[in-house]
């Protein structure tokens, strides 16, 4: 934490911030904000919000490489995250857990991640039996922000989305660093800190125009089918959704004295997934994501590194991440998988820089890393046997003071769900259970709560 | 044997991965049998796909309208978009796009450079609401774009909604940039909402409404809104009486707009969306720029619309066809010399004895079925079987052990030698013998497309067998896959369940059987067969939804 119990001030921020670059900043009157505790707005004496975010990667791990011998504090750090080892403070790591598919098939790379997204297997491709977890956090916490969620995938694929209502009601992701920036910091953004603010009055025809939309669901009638129904019903929800944002944008931000614009809009980055154009787009992704975090434009977001079938590739080789996973032999002397596991060391600093822009960035008593929750994990445990039992998964920050960090937990076989449950759970939804069959669960992970 | 019973058993071995199809003859003409009755299904309420709101926006607010939108992706079924979108749901991440585009357009359509264009009234004053002007604006794009004329109700809210934004500033032109923008993320526009009525023909039976049939129509030809011809005929009755059915019908395959349509058709069902993310090693293939991803697409769609519309070609020729479109660009990856200029198409036709002939051997498919940096004999096998053929390939088991194919001392010079091992593995043999015999016979191509004699210092071997018949190279297996039944039987299932936007169940069996002879007798010309299904009762067919009710005609039309 940079700056925990330090009183903050502007030289500190402009480091903090932006690595003491020369970037011109309009002073923050940050007293009035805070209470003198750094942890609630002085304003309303409201707790500063908790964050919720997912980070996914795909093609799990090498156990011998990636697994601490080490339970609980202390853990060690084997090859394949000793990327981590600069933000070890600020994470859980859970190994050794269970994904049982009550006699389900396996679907390659597919089963893991709905099954930790959602609580249960599915029971063939497009099979999405409940909604992700992060859409019950986005409607608990989202309110008051500009956007409820915010998705955004390093691989540049528009499909790569694993928050979803349905089969049929994927949540889009952000392809591009560029589309990013203009979606949050473009022509409708509102500088918090501007020490003015006035309602623009277009935003409030456009409110009223989706008002208006809204006036017709009271006026439907009955002829359609259920499903049909069903469909323009989320129809209008979006609708509202989108009303609610305008509503948002006609108040008076509420003061978040660390944000700065970003004073330039990212450079495009070209299709491909080679390692490092997908590095390139998941820092400038994730640059962006963390100033909207502190500019209060959305409290919930899912960040996709590589897929679960990663096809990531390093320029000049002809196979992919995931070829390799296939048919690289597992070295007889190291145990493990050489070549692959370069990939996962790749994706492992990724997210390393991802934990460090985010607790680099300070807030209140501490960091915006402090103030959230991050579910972080991949689609299965060794890749080339598409094993589901073991699949790696995180816990990263201390959602404002309610997480312990810095533990390795070994799951002994347990449902992976737990963990799924647990952070839904921290974050206040008031469920007694999540998952369905063998994965339905209601036992938190006890050792991680304060 | 007669000719549905024949083409029963094409369906039954197509829909069955990995068994030869039989080639049965069908004896009986199109001339001699009827058109089986179709208990059709329920009408659909499907999203409009982000090409056909292109293409309608185009069409009624004109080209030179930008409109930059991505639309959330939609998943498949039954291997195409057409039908998921019967079941898609617009999620606020999935609406956003609209709504800033809506307004983005709108502002377009009002602004001084286009006003005079698109709008007739003249205005006592550009700062008073003026609501005879709006009514009249409104109401004509409202139609086109609600396809159907507006409700009264309708009319008047969008009048009212116009007039109450021209605000304290007064900007008429504002206030209808409002109502405009309003129009398009409503969901009358963004939803094409069939609807059903009672059939005075077939007392207790239902059909489609006249605007429902008009957009049935419209979208699976030109893939777009009707136009207001059609509409005013839809108006008049005149689409449910085999005349004024069959005077739209000709016009709108005689327009230039029915390349949309085949476009749109092509890039469903060869599932061309793929090229958006495609992309290759810029070590190993440097000529595969991002522009030749993007022009090995337009290649594909060019050869198809060339050969399908401008030859009125034999579908099944697609597969042999030396004709094509080139670039300067994409002749490097040919290795071929053009004269062409920069970005500009040129007809091309590859010499007899040539490598390449037919779609299979276009640098679009090969690349799509390819890894970045290599050739995937298995993908492209996989790709040719499960878009061409209409046929599933399974996906590998999970626990498989791969230890076979593992190439510690670098001895696998070739994929024929890496692939071998799947044939000696009973787990890998049942699937793989579905895709690599075909696709080691493309291994001619490297993963970017390029002609290539020899892989590891070693010549390649490109024999092969597909369904039974055995073959020498990429042409040849375009020549047996021009002969394949499967080739019809897939394009007629498909094209029909695009065209209605629906799976098909047992009671379909006929009318698909019924198609595919009338595809036949009239030499696999595709604007006859679009004629064909355009003109059949059963494109228009609906029974009631049950349980759930029936959706019936109305003036409010969800």
């Amino acid at each position: 934490m940079l700056i925990k119990n330090k009183p903050m001030n502007r030289r500190r921020v402009l480091r903090g911030v932006l690595g003491g670059g020369a970037v011109a900043v309009s002073l923050p009157f940050f007293d009035c904000f805070l209470n003198s505790n750094g942890t609630a707005l002085a304003a309303t004496n409201a707790p500063l919000p908790t964050r919720f975010g997912t980070w996914f990667w795909g093609l799990g791990m090498n156990g011998p490489v990636f697994i601490p011998k080490k339970v609980g504090a202390d853990f060690d750090l084997p090859e394949e995250i000793a990327p981590l080892k600069d933000v070890k403070q600020h994470i859980n790591l859970f190994t050794n857990f269970s994904i049982p598919t009550d006699g389900r098939a396996n679907l390659c790379h597919y089963s893991g991640w709905v099954a930790l997204r959602c609580g249960s297997t599915p029971r063939e491709r497009n099979d999405l039996a409940n909604e992700s977890l992060d859409l019950p956090i986005s409607r608990a916490i989202g309110a008051g922000s500009r956007f409820r969620l915010l998705n955004l995938s390093a691989t540049g694929n528009p499909r790569d989305s694993y928050s979803f209502q349905s089969s049929d009601a994927i949540n889009p992701t952000e392809i591009s660093a560029v589309d990013a920036y203009r979606k949050i910091f473009g022509p409708d953004f509102q500088d918090p800190n501007s020490p003015t603010f006035t309602p623009d009055p277009r935003m409030l025809v456009r409110k009223s125009v989706l008002s208006s939309v809204l006036e017709e669901q009271k006026t439907l009638n009955n002829t359609l089918g259920a499903s049909d129904k069903a469909r323009l019903d989320q129809y209008f929800t979006s609708i509202r959704e989108l009303e609610g944002r305008l509503e948002v944008q006609l108040q008076k931000p509420p003061p978040a004295p660390l944000c700065v614009v970003p004073s330039e809009v990212p450079g495009e980055i070209s299709a491909g997934l080679d390692y490092e154009r997908v590095e390139e787009r998941h820092r400038a992704m994730t640059d962006l994501l963390a100033m909207a975090l502190t500019c209060n434009q959305t409290r919930v977001f899912n960040m996709l590194y590589s897929n679960s079938g990663s096809n990531l590739t390093k320029k000049g080789t002809d196979q992919t991440h995931h070829a390799i996973t296939h048919e690289e032999l597992i070295d007889e002397h190291l145990g493990y998988q050489v070549r692959s596991s370069w990939y996962l060391r790749e994706s492992m600093k990724s997210f390393a820089y991802f934990i460090q822009t985010l607790a680099g960035q300070p807030e209140g008593d501490g960091s915006l890393l402090d103030h959230s929750l991050i579910y972080a994990h991949s689609d299965n445990e060794f890749a080339k046997t598409h094993n589901l039992d073991g699949a790696p998964m995180f816990t990263v920050g201390r959602a404002s003071g309610r997480l312990k960090t810095g533990l390795h937990i070994d799951g002994k076989g347990e449902i992976a769900t737990r963990l799924g449950y647990t952070v839904q759970r921290v974050m206040g939804l008031p469920i007694g259970e999540w998952g369905t069959a063998s994965l339905r669960t209601s036992r938190e992970i006890g050792e991680i709560l304060v | 044997m007669t000719a549905l019973s024949g083409l029963r058993k094409i369906f039954a071995v197509v829909s069955v991965v990995g068994l030869s199809v039989a080639c049965t003859q069908a004896v009986q003409h199109s001339s001699d049998i009827n058109e089986p009755v179709t208990q059709g299904a329920p009408p659909t309420m499907r999203l409009i796909s982000q090409a056909q709101y292109l293409q309608t926006v185009d069409a009624i607010f004109g080209e030179d309208i930008v409109t930059k939108v991505r639309f959330a992706p939609v998943y498949r079924t039954e291997g195409l978009v057409a039908i998921g979108a019967t079941t898609s749901v617009m999620t606020p991440g999935a609406l956003e796009p609209i709504e800033e585009s809506a307004r983005a357009i709108a502002r377009q359509v009002v602004s001084s450079k286009y006003r005079e264009h698109l709008f007739s009234c003249k205005l006592t004053s550009a700062d008073l609401r003026d609501d005879e002007c709006a009514r009249g604006f409104l109401g004509n794009v409202g139609r086109l774009l609600y396809r159907r004329p507006l409700t009264q109700n309708e009319l008047e809210g969008a009048v009212e909604t116009a007039g109450a934004s021209v605000g304290a500033a007064g900007d008429f032109y504002y206030g209808l940039s409002v109502a405009l923008a309003r129009m398009l993320v409503s969901r009358q526009f963004l939803y094409i909402n069939e609807t059903a009525e009672p059939d005075p023909e077939r007392p207790g039976k239902w059909r489609l409404d006249s605007y429902s049939k008009a957009s049935r129509l419209s979208f699976f030809l030109w893939n777009a809104a009707p136009d207001s011809a059609l509409l005013t005929a839809a108006e008049a009755g005149e689409l449910n009486t085999r005349k004024g059915l069959t005077r739209q019908v000709e016009r709108m395959l005689a327009s230039p707009r029915l390349e949309y349509g085949v476009r749109a058709f092509f890039s469903d069902m060869l599932v061309l969306e793929g090229f958006n993310v495609l992309a290759k090693d810029p070590i190993i293939y440097p000529v595969f720029s991002s522009k030749v991803v993007s022009q090995a697409q337009e290649q594909l769609l060019r050869t198809i619309v060339n050969h399908l519309l401008a030859k009125n070609g034999d579908y099944r020729d697609l597969f042999v066809t030396r004709s094509t479109s080139m670039t300067r660009d994409l002749a490097a990856v040919y290795g071929l010399s053009v004269p062409a200029k920069l970005n500009q198409w040129v007809s091309y036709e590859f010499p007899e004895g040539s490598a390449r002939g037919g779609l299979i051997t276009q640098v679009g498919f090969l690349a799509k079925y390819s890894h970045p940096g290599r050739a995937s004999a298995t993908q492209r096998g996989r790709g040719l079987r499960e878009t061409l053929l209409c046929q599933r390939v399974p996906d590998p088991p999970p626990d498989i052990d791969f230890s076979l194919f593992e190439d510690p001392a670098g001895e696998f010079r070739t994929a024929r030698e890496r692939l071998s091992a799947h044939s000696t593995n009973p787990v890998c043999a049942g699937c793989h013998k579905l895709t690599d015999p075909i696709g080691l016979v493309m291994e001619s191509f490297d993963g970017a497309g390029q002609f290539r004699e020899t892989e590891g210092g070693v010549e390649l071997d490109t024999s092969g067998a597909f369904d039974g018949v055995a073959v020498s190279d990429a042409v040849d297996l375009g020549k047996a896959l021009r002969d394949n039944p499967a080739v019809i039987s897939c394009l007629v299932s498909r094209l029909y369940g695009y065209s209605t936007a629906r799976k098909f169940d047992l009671a379909d069996r006929e009318i698909l059987e019924y198609l595919m002879i009338r595809f036949r007798d009239g030499g696999y010309r595709f604007p006859d067969f679009l004629r064909t299904i355009t003109t059949s009762k059963a494109f228009y067919a609906v029974k009631l939804p049950v349980p759930d009710g029936v959706k019936l005609a109305s003036h409010d039309h969800q």
